[in-house]
């Protein structure tokens, strides 16, 4: 049984980190309903920005507000150069648009710091807690607890924007009609910009977590793959979703990969989410918590 | 240049014009504006009509016949539907305003509740009042007094402001969007087929409020109605659209008795449904071929 809670918050714990990633494509969605493919390429620039920054021996401390700023400015200019242009224009010419951002964002990335694959120190390690160890005998990363604390207060403080400011109470006001947003003056164009800041954010603090787990790399663009499955089931606009959705697909790659991977020869992890998507398409398609459509005559 | 004298030339005889027609400096005047729908629809053929301080204006027309269109190049919402007004001007409080963004409209006093009410569904009635006041920078406490006299005109609202407007009957929905307005001060609000879909006494009780707020705040109002006799009933003055342009205008008693108006929106003519255009000594002096 312990043995069951371990692998549970680890699988838990490492759900937190889909969910961050999922997070970004759910506020850009929501508020301007384009599914932003561009998502993975910003996490990866995030973290090869900071890093960068981080080679010319400036502090982390100083290289965080440097690479903030970047992902913020990077938001904004998405927004106003390539997307304010195409307003108006079908779901899936803004969809093929994200496409064409990413490979552009990945190329500025490795033209701005190169390719190769570098080291992020967070001075977290990977390593078990103590206390947790010898009190029950299971094994917690230290990393992942504080990986989880992160997110936590990440996702609390878009929370209180959503739903305590002016601002946020915008946002969702344009999430739900963009006509009669515009129509009590509120200006499409900044709250996307707000969005797309918020997003460059966000991107930045999963692409610091990714990157001291994984290294960073290219392959970082790929986490945004991970977070496809964690959209389906939480659903696309919902912020809590992105949480929830997070936690059951990482929980339960983990248990499928060490209980039913030993029947099946093992390489569970890798699909598993995928499926329980497609299941979970097929008899809740607005997700978990997507919103559900109010239908009134 | 030569065109833009021509401008001011028209611009002054439309004004002659407004005072003539409604005998009072017009505060919204629509001149001649004509409308391009996607580059190629041409949907508003050269319509002016004016709105006097303090009044209560009704646009009048069937489906189609551009009622909604007109409203959407006043506010300029129009340009978010790939609209465009491609001649004319509009003029507020004497400042054109024909190029201002739908926020500066709003800034300015004008604003539009849309055809279809618009509610925000998932933000609650009270949250949606409150976007309404987006656009003002004010402490908190007057937005508070604001929310306190919205409540006092739509006392049902007050009940419900802590459920989801899409939540809501579609009587609670068109007093949430008139509600959302007024949240910004308008000195104009342009109203759109506020009867749509609603029972006959909610129609009464909506247009109660409408007179109410243009007799103590002195909101001047635009709506667009296909619910004629209401609308007459509650207006000071009427325009009549069909297909693009004005076919009639008139003092809204004048309207309301006149034999055509009768006929062609209750149905009572015995050879079916006329068109304006029929009745040679309705169409009105041909401004849009100035
Ligand atoms: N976005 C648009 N693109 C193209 N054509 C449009 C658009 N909006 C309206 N039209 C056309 O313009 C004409 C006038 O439409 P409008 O909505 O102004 O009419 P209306 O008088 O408000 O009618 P209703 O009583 O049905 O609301 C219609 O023929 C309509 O098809
Ligand atoms: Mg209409």
């Amino acid at each position: 049984m312990t043995f069951f809670f371990e692998v549970l918050i680890g699988g838990l714990l490492s759900g937190v980190m889909y969910s961050l990633v999922a997070l970004g494509f759910v506020l850009i969605y929501k508020a301007s309903g384009v599914f932003n493919f561009a998502q993975g390429a910003m996490v990866y620039f995030a973290a090869i920005t900071f890093v960068g920054v981080t080679e010319f021996d400036i502090s982390p401390w100083i290289a965080f507000p440097i690479s903030l700023i970047v992902m913020v400015v990077l938001g904004l200019v998405v927004e106003k150069v390539v997307l304010r242009p195409l307003v108006n224009q079908p779901q899936i010419t803004l969809f093929m648009v994200t496409i064409g951002l990413a490979f552009f964002i990945e190329g500025l990335a490795q033209l701005m710091w190169g390719a190769n694959v570098r080291g992020l120190e967070l001075g977290l390690q990977d390593v078990p807690l103590e206390w947790v160890s010898e009190r029950w005998g299971m094994s917690i990363s230290k990393f992942d607890l504080a990986a989880a604390g992160v997110a936590a207060i990440l996702v609390t403080s878009l929370a209180l924007l959503f739903n305590r400011t002016r601002i946020g109470r915008a946002l969702r006001a344009v999430a739900d009609d963009h006509q009669a947003a515009l129509a009590v003056g509120i200006p499409l164009q900044q709250i996307w910009g707000i969005v797309w800041g918020v997003a460059g954010f966000v991107a930045l603090v999963a692409g610091l977590l990714w990157g001291s787990r994984n290294g960073v790399q290219f392959a970082l663009t790929f986490v945004a793959l991970k977070a496809l499955p964690v959209l389906i089931l939480g659903g696309f606009e919902s912020i809590p979703g992105a949480i929830v959705g997070g936690l059951i697909i990482g929980a339960t790659e983990k248990l499928a990969e060490v209980y039913i991977g030993p029947m099946v020869g093992g390489g569970i992890e890798g699909w598993f989410p995928y499926m329980l998507a497609l299941v979970f398409l097929l008899v809740r398609p607005e997700g978990l918590f997507g919103e559900k459509i109010i239908r009134r005559v | 240049m030569s065109t833009a004298s021509n401008a001011t030339a028209t611009d002054a005889a439309t004004r002659k014009d407004a005072v003539t027609t409604v005998a009072t400096m017009p505060y919204l005047s629509v001149n001649n504006i004509e409308v391009i729908y996607d580059h190629v629809i041409l949907v508003l053929k050269g319509v002016s009509l004016e709105v006097p301080e303090g009044k209560v204006v009704a646009l009048l027309g069937a489906n189609g016949a551009g009622k909604s269109t007109t409203l959407k190049s006043i506010s300029n919402l129009l340009r978010a539907e790939r609209g465009e007004v491609t001649k004319g001007t509009i003029e507020f409080k004497g400042q054109r305003v024909d190029k201002l963004t739908v926020n500066q409209l709003v800034r300015m006093g004008v604003c539009q509740v849309m055809e279809g009410r618009h509610c925000f569904q998932h933000l609650t009635v009270e949250e949606n009042l409150l976007t309404g006041a987006f656009t003002r920078n004010v402490p908190r406490a007057e937005i508070a007094l604001s929310l306190d006299k919205v409540y006092h005109y739509f006392p049902r609202l007050k009940q419900r402001r802590g459920s989801l407007a899409g939540y809501t009957s579609g009587g609670e929905q068109q007093m949430t969007a008139v509600g959302r307005a007024l949240m910004a001060q308008p000195k104009m609000i342009l109203l759109d087929e506020p009867s749509m879909g609603l029972a006959p006494q909610i129609v009464e009780e909506i247009f109660e409020i409408v007179r109410d707020l243009n007799g103590k705040e002195g909101v001047s109002f635009l709506l667009a109605e296909q619910n004629t006799m209401v609308a007459l009933r509650y207006a000071d003055y009427g325009f009549v659209l069909e297909n693009g342009r004005v076919v009639m205008d008139g003092a809204a008693k004048e309207l309301a008795g006149n034999e055509d108006v009768k006929e062609f929106y209750l149905g009572l003519s015995p050879g079916g449904r006329k068109s304006f255009r029929d009745v040679k000594h309705y169409r009105r002096r041909k401004r849009w071929l100035s």
